[in-house]
């Protein structure tokens, strides 16, 4: 316990320095105002603003990138409860109440419990990470390459299932990630590998390119097809911002639970926000006294997902930072960024830089408090930025996602292959493949035949060394588990229903 | 004859990822395949495109049996996917012979047709705001490498 306390000290005292304070503002800002924007989430905001990050030290930079992150977030249910369109997916089913709410006059205090949920759900969250997360990289150091290989096989499994759609189809799109992901030089042999005697491409592709391409553009060129959509701001002046303290005896239940969910949820490989919002709502419409009223604007519909959601956002982190393992697309971004900045992200992140990791945690925490202190005063620039025609905002999107791209390598060969994952993007939304399995495939490309070509060595090329290593052999176990639960008809069904709101 | 196609989707998915595993197959046979012991630069990509051939394949014969209700693909809509991605290809051209403002100036210019709604004097307007938000943030306050003007004026 002592030294949870000295952990959080060294971190609040990296995380409250002036400068990372305005860098976790500067990200908190930048990603609500993304975030609030229909139509771009926080995977294309976090791609689009990447370049702020490049010439800051790496505590500063993956400082302001959680903080967008969160911000991100947060500006989606914005979107959500004042013109019924979800800024990005995990606030889907805020909508649902959100905006019977606004309907009624109360979207102060929809915007207000919001806002107090997700702080209560992200000071758990992060609390949860500090205790967490160094048991778990102490287990992850006694890693060998078998079951490092093992727990990639599950991670992608598990994101395969909680996709929505074909599971097919998903599991064809993990594989054309890896693919795609080995195209460059081979760190074994040194053979160029699918570069077609292409220099740039001998180092690989960028992932923020994929990320950028199949997100980014990808999203522009279908929302154009769609054309006008129907944006109905209801309220121009949001007033009684706090909800009253009956609201709050209403919601505590609310956000307790949806916090625990999402907390769980969140560490879930392939989990993350979206699972924790959806699950959350659904749970608080059986328990709540108030079910009655869900769909025609409870608060505690509000509440619950809202503060899932966040708290799920926070604890996928504790994959990243003690196994070096993304599980989900931002948190494959937040590991393009640390390596970018030079770090190697796994379990050795946090006894080598334990300033980095626990100044990036309790900047967590700060970056949750921004958010609640920030809502009252900005909630009119937000309300004035939903009043933007798409017309005139996906110019500038485009922009951005340009000079992002451009700015990596200082490349225009990058933005044309950008362009050629904008293209492979749109007939995957055509073909209904989810981009989102591609990129976490894409990512662990390298990392698991890496694994996979050590294991081999260690074991004289005997296979069954992933089924003979306990760990490994419980892993693999798991996911093997998860597709024969997720192909029985029974719950395939339920699968579908589960996602029909999306 | 063939069967009739069920799932519209299904059956250019399902070809699609043929086409990509057996590319990645063909083009690694290149790439010496090495034992299991010490694998090659090719032995990872050949499993893993052979794995995607037959899955693709299994997509691909499935949406010959199986009726979705919404199998048919949706309209393609050709214009935003070429305007937005023409634009992007002119930007990538333009940047470093013509400089960040023309670059970014054509870049809004040529995008804006890409909706339904081509507004002359809003999309004026909303490039200027652009041009001089991006110097200044990018050029100026980030101090990302660009040349502001085309090279040939001596900047």
């Amino acid at each position: 316990m002592g030294d949870l306390f000295s952990n959080l000290a060294l971190g609040f005292g990296v995380a409250l320095s002036i400068n990372n304070l305005l860098y976790c503002l500067g990200g908190v800002i930048l990603g609500t105002l993304i975030g609030v924007l229909p139509g771009i989430g926080p995977v294309a905001t976090i791609a689009m603003l990447l370049p702020v990050t490049f010439n800051l030290p790496p505590v500063s930079a993956l400082i302001m990138l959680a903080g967008i992150y969160y911000g991100a977030q947060y500006g989606g249910s914005t979107t959500a409860i004042l013109v019924n369109l979800p800024g990005e997916s995990s606030s889907a089913v805020t909508t649902i109440d959100g905006y019977q709410m606004a309907k009624q006059g109360r979207a102060g205090a929809a915007l207000g419990i919001a806002a107090i949920g997700s702080f209560i759900a992200g000071t758990f969250a992060t609390l949860v990470i500090a205790i967490a997360a160094p048991p778990l990289a102490e287990v992850a150091l006694k890693f060998g390459p078998a079951e490092y290989f093992s727990l990639m096989v599950l991670g992608l499994v598990a994101a395969t299932v909680l996709a929505h759609g074909s599971l097919l189809k998903a599991i064809a799109m993990v594989l054309l990630g890896l693919l795609l992901g080995l195209i460059g030089t081979d760190v074994n042999s040194g053979v160029a590998r699918f570069s077609f005697g292409i220099p740039e491409l001998s180092d690989g592709i960028g992932f923020v390119i994929v990320a950028m391409g199949m997100f980014g553009f990808a999203e522009i060129i279908t929302n154009l097809e769609q054309g006008d959509e129907q944006r109905e701001l209801l309220t121009k002046k949001v007033t009684g911002l706090l909800p009253t303290m009956q609201d709050f005896k209403d919601c505590s239940g609310a956000i307790m639970r949806g916090t625990l969910i999402g907390s769980c949820l969140g560490i879930l490989p392939g989990g993350g926000a979206l699972l924790a919002s959806f699950s959350a709502y659904a749970l608080e419409k059986k328990l709540s006294w108030n079910s009655a009223q869900f769909g025609k604007g409870a608060i505690q519909g509000v509440a619950a997902p809202e503060s899932a959601n966040n708290a799920g956002a926070q604890t996928s982190f504790i994959p990243l930072l003690t196994l070096g393992i993304p599980s989900n697309p931002v948190m494959a971004l937040m590991i393009g960024a640390m390596m970018i900045q030079g770090i190697a992200p796994g379990p050795q992140v946090m006894t080598e830089r334990p300033q980095l990791f626990w100044g990036m945690i309790a900047s967590m925490w700060v970056g949750n408090l921004m958010l609640v202190v920030l809502n009252l005063p900005m909630i009119g620039l937000w309300i004035k930025l939903l009043t933007v025609p798409y017309r005139m905002l996906y110019p500038a999107i485009l922009l951005f996602c340009c000079i992002g791209v451009y700015s990596i390598n200082n490349s225009a060969f990058d933005v044309y292959m950008t362009v050629l994952f904008g293209v492979l993007g749109y007939f995957c939304v055509k073909l209904e493949c989810e981009p989102a399995p591609l990129i976490l495939g894409f990512i662990l490309g390298p990392m698991m035949e890496e694994n996979l070509r050590r294991a081999m060595l260690l074991s004289r090329g005997d296979p069954t060394t992933f089924v003979t290593k306990p760990i490994s052999a419980v892993l693999l176990g798991v996911a093997l588990l998860l597709l024969f639960v997720v192909l029985s008809p029974a719950l395939r069904k339920k699968r579908e229903e589960a996602f029909v709101e999306d | 004859m063939m069967s009739k196609i069920k799932n519209e989707k299904d059956f250019w998915a399902g070809l699609m990822f043929m086409a990509f595993g057996l590319a990645f197959i063909l083009v690694a046979r290149n790439y010496a395949m090495g034992s299991n012991v010490r694998m090659g630069p090719a032995y990872f990509p050949t499993a893993l495109g052979g794995l995607q051939f037959v899955l693709g394949l299994v997509i691909f014969v499935r949406s010959f049996l199986s009726h979705v209700e919404n199998g048919a693909i949706k309209k393609l809509h050709l214009r935003p996917l070429f305007v937005i991605l023409f634009s992007v290809i002119l930007f990538g051209v333009l940047l470093k012979p013509a400089g960040l403002v023309i670059a970014i100036s054509v870049l809004i210019m040529v995008s804006a047709f890409g909706g339904n709604d081509f507004r002359f004097k809003e999309i004026v307007f909303v490039t200027i705001g652009l041009v001089v938000g991006s110097v200044a943030v990018f050029y100026h306050g980030l101090g990302l490498p660009f040349n502001l003007w085309p090279e040939f004026l001596g900047y």
